[in-house]
This record gives C-alpha cells, sequence and structure tokens, in this order.
C-alpha cells in the first residue's frame, strides 16, 4: 500500500496552537562529542516509572562512560549509566527535575575529561530468548523517550492472545517548540529505522505505521528515503494532519489505526503498540552498538540566542546546556516539555533526564502571567477541543466544588491533561489545574480509604479468628469427650489386654462408674495415659530427660489445650 | 493551589471577545429596526445599556467581586440589548428599566452572577413584565412611525396610540382567526404583513438570521440549538398546517415572525442556561419549539419564545445529564476479533 493513499482517521477536539518550531529545527543537532561536558553531573537515580534502581557506586569510585552506577530493581526499573569517564563525588538527594521541588537520590560524577567508554559488545539479540533481552534492555536503561518514561523492556513482551497487527512509530511531535524528533528522523533515519526494524522482529507485527505531522515534511521524506532504501514494503512513514495532540499515543493509533483505546486498558489488546521514534533509536543503539542510554536529543528553545538540537547526556544541568544556546539573562526558570503539557522546574540548574524531550527558557515576556480567571460562562469551547470527548467544564464544575465522586462520573481519569481546554477557554480558567487537584485527591483518598478499609479487615479477621479458636476449642473438646468415652467403653470391655500398669487400674476405674463426669473420665484416662508413658520411658535404656519432656508434651494436647498456633 | 502551570500558551480568547461578538451580530438587526421602525430601539438600548451598567456595578460592589474584571466583560450589555429589543420600541422608559434592573440584580446576581444563572435574565424580565403589564407589553410601533411621538410615548407621554402602533403580525393571526373568523390568507393579505414576514419586522428579522449565521460561523454558538428550534418549529406548524390551511399559518410564517429568529440564535444559545451536550441542545431546542407553537397556536398570549426559554431552562440539568457524550475509546467495543479491525 502507497503511504499517501493510507486510509486516515480523525480524533474529535485538539487545537493549533502556534508551533514555534522553525526556530529550533534550521540547525542540524549537536552531536554528543561536540556538547562540552559540564563541571559536574547529577545524575538521579530515578528517571523512569518503575522501581528506584540501587545505586552501584559510592563517592571516590572512578567509572566509565557508560558504566551503569543505577541497578533496576524489579521488573518495572530500569537501569542508570554513568554519562561520563570520572570520579563519582557523591551519592546523595539533589532536586529533581520535577516541579514538586522533591529531591531524589543522584549520583555527582566530576569528569576526568578523557570521556572513555567501557567495553562495548553489542549483544547477539536476534539469538537471544524474550526474557534475556528484556533483561538486557532494562541493564541498558532504555526508556520511553516521548515523555512517558516507560520502560520499554516492559512493552517488548509479545501478547500471546492478540497478534500484533500494526507497529505505531510516534514521530508526531505535536507540541509547540519541540523539534528533538524531527531533526532526529531528519538526520538518522536510517538509524532509526533500524531500532523499529528490530522492535517490529521482536513485537512480530504485521505492519509499521511511522506517524509524523504534516508540518515536518523534511522528516517525511528523510523517512520514506530510509524505508524506499531499505525496501520493505510493509513500513510507512504516514503524514498526519497537525493538530495538538495528534502525538498522544491514543490519538495517533486512532489516527494510524481507527482503534480508539479506551482508558485503563492496553494498545496491545487491540493488536497495536506505539513507540516513540527516540526510543526507536534507543533501541538500535542498545541492541546494534551495543551502547547503554546515556543521552538523548534534546531541544532548547525559548529565551534564548539560538534555539537548537542538542544530544545531551542524562544528568548535565540544564542551564549548562541553556548557555551553549545562549541563554538570555532575563529567563524565570525552565520549563521541561512543551508548553502545553510541560513542567516548571524548581531551579535552573536542575539535571537533564531521560524524560526531558525539550527545554524552553521561560521569561514572563515569552509567556506571560495568565489574565485573571473569570466565571465559567459554560460555553462548551473546552468540550469541543477536547480529545477525549470530555465535558471539561462539567468536570471543573465539581472538582470546584471538591464533589469527587461527580468529576468521576464525569470520567476525570480519562483525562490526558493535554491542556487543550484550558488552552481555548475564554474565562482563562487553569482547567488542567483543577483536573490534576482532583485527581490526587482523589488517589489520597483512596489512599487512606485503602488504609482504612485493610485495618477494618484485620480487625474483622482478628476478631473472626478469636470466635473460630473459640468455638474450635469447643468442638474438639466435645469430639474429644465424646472419642474418650467411647474409647473408655471399649477399654472396658477389654481391660485385660492392656498393658500390667496404673492405665488398666483407671481404666477400670472409669469403667466401673461410666455413669460419671465424662470431664473427670477424659481427665483420668489421660493422667493415666501419661503415667503409661512415664512408666515406659523410665524402663527404657535412654536418659530419662528428653523422653519425659517427650511425654509431657505429648500428653498436653490430650489434656485440651492444644495449641493453636498453627492457625 | 493555583501556581501558574501549563498550559504556557492559551488561544485568544476572552469573554469579552465572545459578548463583542454577540453585539456585533445584533447590529445588522438593530440597523433595520431603525431603518424601518424609527430610532426608538436606540433610546430603549441606551436606557437598558445605562440601568445595566450601574446595576451590574452596584451588585459586584455588594458582592465583593472585582469591578474591573467583570463590568468590562460586555455579558451585562448583551443581556440589555437582548430585552431592549424583545421589549416594544415604545413601551414607557420604566419598564426597560425596570427590567433590566430586574434581570441583572435578581435573575443574574442573586444567583451568583456570571455564569451561574440558570434562566436567562433578559427573558425573565420579559416574562414578569408581560405578564404584569400586558398591554403595555403588547403596544408596538407601526413602520416608518414618527421617531418625536415615539420617543414621547417612551418618556410618559400619553398612550393615544391611533397611528403609532400597530398590530404584529402574531397579533393579527390570534384576534383573526380567533376572534374575526378570518382565514390565514385573509391575514396574510392584511396591513401586518410584508411580502415574506411582518411588515418591517421581516427586515430585522433578516438581520437576527445574518447576525446568527455569522455566530455561527465564528463559533461563538454551534448550530445545533438554532437548527433544532428552527426545524421542530416548522415541522410541528407545517403538520397543523397541511391539515388545516386555512386556520393555522404556514411553517415559514412561524419562521419569519414574531421572536422566532430572535430565540433561535440569540436567546436560547445562551450558553450559560442553555443545554451543553450536541444531542442535548438538539432535544433544548426542539422542546422550546414545541413550547412556542402551542403557546402560538392555542395558548393565551401572542407569541412563546420567553416562557419556551425558562421552561427549557428548567429541564437543561436533566437533559444534560441523559445526552452525556460517548468519551474517546468507550463507544467501541473491543474488536471480537483484531483480523476484522
Amino acid at each position: 500500500m502507497n503511504a499517501t493513499l493510507r486510509k486516515l482517521f480523525s480524533f474529535n477536539g485538539g487545537v493549533k496552537p502556534a508551533s514555534n518550531k522553525t526556530e529550533s529545527n534550521r540547525e542540524p543537532i549537536v552531536p554528543l562529542e561536540a556538547v562540552p561536558l559540564p563541571p559536574q553531573f547529577v545524575v538521579p537515580l530515578h528517571q523512569s516509572v518503575g522501581g528506584i534502581p540501587q545505586p552501584l557506586v559510592q563517592a571516590g569510585d572512578k567509572v566509565l562512560k557508560g558504566q551503569r552506577i543505577g541497578g533496576a530493581t524489579g521488573a518495572y526499573s530500569s537501569a542508570i549509566h554513568a554519562p561520563t569517564s570520572g570520579t563519582v563525588l557523591a551519592v546523595e538527594p539533589r532536586l529533581m527535575a520535577h516541579t514538586s521541588g522533591l529531591t531524589m537520590l543522584s549520583v555527582v560524577i566530576e569528569p576526568d575529561g578523557r570521556d572513555e567508554w567501557i567495553e562495548l559488545t553489542p549483544p547477539d539479540w536476534r539469538n537471544m530468548d524474550g526474557d534475556t533481552l528484556r533483561d538486557y534492555l532494562r541493564d541498558a536503561g532504555v526508556v520511553g523517550l516521548g515523555g512517558a518514561v516507560f520502560p520499554s523492556h516492559m512493552k517488548l513482551r509479545q501478547d500471546r492472545s492478540t497478534p500484533m497487527h500494526t507497529l505505531v512509530i510516534n514521530g508526531a511531535e505535536c507540541e509547540p517548540f519541540i523539534t528533538c524528533d524531527d531533526l532526529l528522523m531528519r538526520e538518522r533515519a536510517a538509524d532509526v529505522l533500524r531500532g523499529i526494524i528490530i522492535i517490529r522482529t521482536l513485537l512480530d507485527a504485521k505492519e509499521v505505521a511511522i506517524g509524523i505531522e504534516d508540518n515536518k515534511p523534511e522528516a517525511v521524506a528523510a523517512m520514506q528515503a530510509a524505508i524506499a532504501a531499505n525496501g520493505d514494503a510493509t513500513i510507512h512513514a504516514v503524514a498526519v494532519p497537525t493538530r495538538y495532540p495528534a502525538g498522544g499515543a491514543k490519538q495517533l493509533i486512532r489516527v494510524l489505526t481507527g482503534i480508539e483505546v479506551p482508558h485503563g486498558e492496553r494498545s496491545t489488546s487491540y493488536g497495536v503498540q506505539c513507540f516513540n521514534v527516540g526510543t526507536a533509536y534507543a533501541i538500535y543503539q542498545a541492541l546494534e552498538l551495543g551502547r547503554p542510554m546515556i543521552s538523548r536529543i534534546l531541544t532548547v528553545a525559548g529565551n534564548v540566542e539560538h534555539p537548537r538540537n542538542y544530544e545531551v547526556r542524562f544528568g548535565t544541568p540544564m542551564d549548562f546546556i541553556a548557555r551553549q544556546a545562549g541563554l538570555k539573562p532575563n529567563t524565570d526558570a525552565f520549563i521541561m516539555g512543551g508548553p502545553m503539557m510541560g513542567f516548571r522546574m524548581p531551579a535552573l540548574d536542575v539535571p537533564v533526564v531521560k524524560a526531558a524531550n525539550c527545554i524552553i527558557a521561560s521569561s514572563p515576556a515569552l509567556f506571560p502571567p495568565p489574565p485573571p480567571e473569570m466565571a465559567c460562562i459554560r460555553c462548551g469551547a473546552c468540550a469541543r477541543a477536547c480529545p477525549t470527548d470530555l465535558q471539561p467544564f462539567e468536570m471543573y464544575w465539581h472538582a470546584r466544588s471538591k464533589n469527587f465522586g461527580k468529576v468521576q462520573e464525569f470520567n476525570l481519569f480519562d483525562c490526558i491533561e493535554c491542556g487543550c481546554c484550558a488552552f481555548v477557554c475564554p474565562s482563562h480558567i487553569p482547567l488542567v489545574d483543577y483536573y490534576r487537584f482532583a485527581k490526587t485527591e482523589i488517589w489520597d483518598r483512596e489512599r487512606k480509604k485503602n488504609a482504612a478499609d485493610e485495618a477494618r479487615v484485620r480487625f474483622e479477621a482478628r476478631n473472626e479468628r478469636a470466635e473460630r479458636e473459640k468455638r474450635e476449642k469447643a468442638e474438639k473438646l466435645a469430639a474429644r469427650t465424646a472419642a474418650a468415652r467411647a474409647t473408655l467403653i471399649t477399654e472396658g470391655d477389654s481391660a485385660a489386654a492392656a498393658a500390667p500398669t496404673a492405665a488398666p487400674a483407671a481404666a477400670a476405674t472409669a469403667t466401673a462408674s461410666t455413669e460419671v463426669d465424662p470431664k473427670k473420665a477424659l481427665i483420668e484416662a489421660a493422667i493415666a495415659r501419661a503415667k503409661a508413658k512415664k512408666a515406659a520411658a523410665a524402663t527404657a535404656e535412654s536418659t530419662s530427660a528428653a523422653p519425659a519432656t517427650q511425654a509431657s508434651e505429648t500428653a498436653a494436647p490430650t489434656s485440651g489445650t492444644e495449641p493453636t498456633s498453627k492457625e | 493551589m493555583m501556581l501558574n502551570n501549563s498550559p504556557y500558551v492559551r488561544a485568544e480568547a476572552s469573554v469579552t471577545r465572545v459578548m463583542l461578538k454577540v453585539l456585533i451580530a445584533l447590529l445588522p438587526a438593530l440597523a433595520a429596526y431603525v431603518w424601518q421602525f424609527g430610532p426608538a430601539i436606540l433610546v430603549q438600548v441606551a436606557l437598558a445599556s445605562i440601568t445595566a451598567l450601574v446595576c451590574e456595578a452596584i451588585m459586584l460592589r455588594v458582592r465583593g467581586k472585582p469591578l474591573n474584571l467583570y463590568l468590562t466583560d460586555l455579558s451585562v450589555l448583551v443581556t440589555a440589548w437582548l430585552i431592549a429589543l424583545a421589549f416594544p420600541a415604545i413601551a414607557p422608559w420604566w419598564m426597560v428599566v425596570t427590567g433590566t434592573a430586574l434581570a441583572v440584580v435578581v435573575a443574574k446576581h442573586l444567583y451568583g452572577g456570571l455564569g451561574q444563572n440558570p434562566f436567562n435574565p433578559a427573558m425573565v424580565a420579559y416574562c414578569v413584565m408581560i405578564v404584569a403589564f400586558p398591554s403595555l407589553m403588547s403596544q408596538w410601533p407601526g413602520v416608518h412611525g414618527d421617531a418625536s411621538s415615539q420617543i414621547h410615548l417612551i418618556f410618559g407621554g400619553e398612550r393615544v396610540l391611533d397611528g403609532i402602533t400597530s398590530a404584529t403580525p402574531l397579533d393579527a393571526l390570534r384576534t383573526g382567526l380567533r376572534e374575526a373568523g378570518a382565514t390565514v390568507s385573509a391575514i396574510r393579505n392584511g396591513p401586518a404583513f410584508g411580502s415574506v414576514g411582518g411588515a418591517g419586522s421581516e427586515w430585522v428579522i433578516g438581520g437576527y438570521l445574518l447576525g446568527g449565521l455569522w455566530l455561527v460561523q465564528q463559533g461563538v454558538i454551534t448550530w445545533h440549538i438554532p437548527v433544532a428550534f428552527l426545524g421542530a418549529l416548522a415541522v410541528f406548524s407545517g403538520g397543523f398546517w397541511l391539515a388545516d390551511s386555512a386556520h393555522y399559518a404556514s411553517p415559514l410564517s412561524h419562521l419569519l415572525i414574531g421572536g422566532s429568529m430572535l430565540g433561535a440564535f440569540f436567546i436560547l444559545t445562551d450558553p450559560v442556561s442553555a443545554s451543553t451536550t450536541p444531542r442535548g441542545k438538539a432535544i433544548y431546542g426542539a422542546g422550546a419549539a414545541l413550547i412556542v407553537f402551542l403557546i402560538r397556536a392555542f395558548g393565551a398570549y401572542p407569541d412563546g419564545v420567553a416562557f419556551a426559554t425558562l421552561l427549557m431552562n428548567l429541564c437543561v440539568p436533566l437533559i444534560d445529564m441523559k445526552t452525556q457524550p460517548p468519551v474517546f475509546g468507550h463507544k467501541l467495543k473491543r474488536p471480537a476479533s483484531p483480523k476484522k479491525v
């Protein structure tokens, strides 16, 4: 099928903000080796979804470029590597590249300037079994570079129940300002394609659709040329209409395949999987070159003299790389990501992490504070802009009145926080903030409720156990009484058969008075048995202590104090 | 809680801009009004506007709301203009002033101000005044009236009405059909009617249509409510007209006389008090059309747009609740087999 003839689908809503891409996409990427080394790298150990990697180095250690410094913990975790060779100065909490201003255990490395790689041995990935290959990618630190930083190895698991019919490769890059994927496709199309083919092979996907917004004709052409050179007719580079958020995974899957993946479901259940072009390139580097993920393409834009793309090592302070682009002095903050969904960084020197596709130097002139928030006039502009077909003004209304049950009825958790609603709102209401607030509150309540539920369950279980024990004790006692009575009657009938010890005597006594209190009879029987055992033990060759203990132990159950600990 | 978070860019949109577009959309009708009926309407617009701004300012101050922010949103001027256009242009000044004050103070601010009113304020004013002063609210100026005598009437002149007022087409239909036993075609040839609609008012209604279509084109309103309302009105009136064309006016007459166009594009589409979902808007518009038709054909008032609006305003929460559109991914069931995708 000719790529240009492919039938495309559309999603509702979406907006067309000024793209601001031409500022940074006219210059080529500054390659890794051409970016100067900062005086210090601060490499946070947690840069992806999943468990926090364990530090594998300590202060004073010498590390090589690409050496693992954070080991993955658990299946969803992903390793962290040294961005250059040098000395570990400290392993300590440092400010995260997160709007919260929280800290994260980080490895501080002082480069030695030699930038010396570890020994790179490309794996024989074609002959690896699935688990080994996934472990390899996990240890190479490969995570999704589209923004979600989901560990890639977890997405390369074939779902046996649903064959993969389409592998969607996301090169849409719909957010304004960001051009890293654009430039990556333009300059390294062949390598990106190699990565795509690896993914496609691992997932056994029938066809591959690379979705690229039609405002990137050079990238589309480069990818198509690479595909033509490769000669694979089942891989298509498709220009999709430029409309934010066409690069949202679910939106792009919808555009390319017509499938709407509902919230909370995996696209794999529908025979589709989605990877970012940057991730495909990283997978190529890891499996064909044996290079762990230590860098990515990053757009530096906004309030800088020369907006452009850099191949930046993780752990590089943001202000260091922004200064390479001519950071203007009136910059008040960095925004990581695009202006629609990006986050304001708590400081200028927070490190570049795997999730950072773009840093925008912000100034009051570039992003003026929003006009004052006014009342909602229910104009419905937000509902028309919503790519998820939500009713944002209704969610806002209920979130504002903290009626969180109602917000959920309006499908709050289907919201992808793309910001289209807030973008179009004539009343300048920070709608997404209300949704984030409502989500956080609901999560918090659920956590508290779960804690309370667990406590309640524990309490009830404890009460039930106590009751059950009491009941079982009574039942056992009754059963034993009945059994004892039966035994005594039988024993009485054959008293002569008993050993010539105290037991027959007791038994005889018991038999003689079958009408006596059964409890009493039971106790007497137990005493008799114990005595018999003691007597037997005494006659034994062995020393008296152990058998005596044993005897008393075995006697104990019969005396009605059976331990309940086994429950 | 409200830090400056993403998105950091915004479309150039504001409440002021929305309201300004509505005001601009009213200009063609206003111009036609002046051309056909004289400048009295401008006096009413001025009276209503001043009253509205004063009441708005007082209420904002009383409620401790930022004066500059909300007084400049122009929303109160939209209410004022709609009242002026809905009221007879020769109604005494105190009627427009009272009506506007009522709309702004009671129907808008006592319910919580901008965006919070469950009822359309202009229609609250209209309904209260037509119930309280039915005859004053029914005296409409004739075509090409004398400006000075119209203005004289507004400012307390003795209401000698011969030669100044004229029966509206809806009045003519009502009295003609119910009292004089005339047929629709005879009434249609009477002085109240022009070539397609009411004499003179057909131009004003053309102005509403023009402005309304521009609002749809501008995305200020969506097509759902006007189409549903006008379409359903045509269907209801058409049914009766086909059955008995001597006693029921044609669908075209229903669309082109009275408050149909004003209601369809400017009143029923008030976003605050209208339904918001696409299907809900259709139900809301069609429901209003039914009420309008019933009042016109069988009710005690010549027109029913105001009552229909308020009654449908009441139904909005229920309509919206029952017509929530399916969310992305919720409308499609999981494909039975991936091969069929």
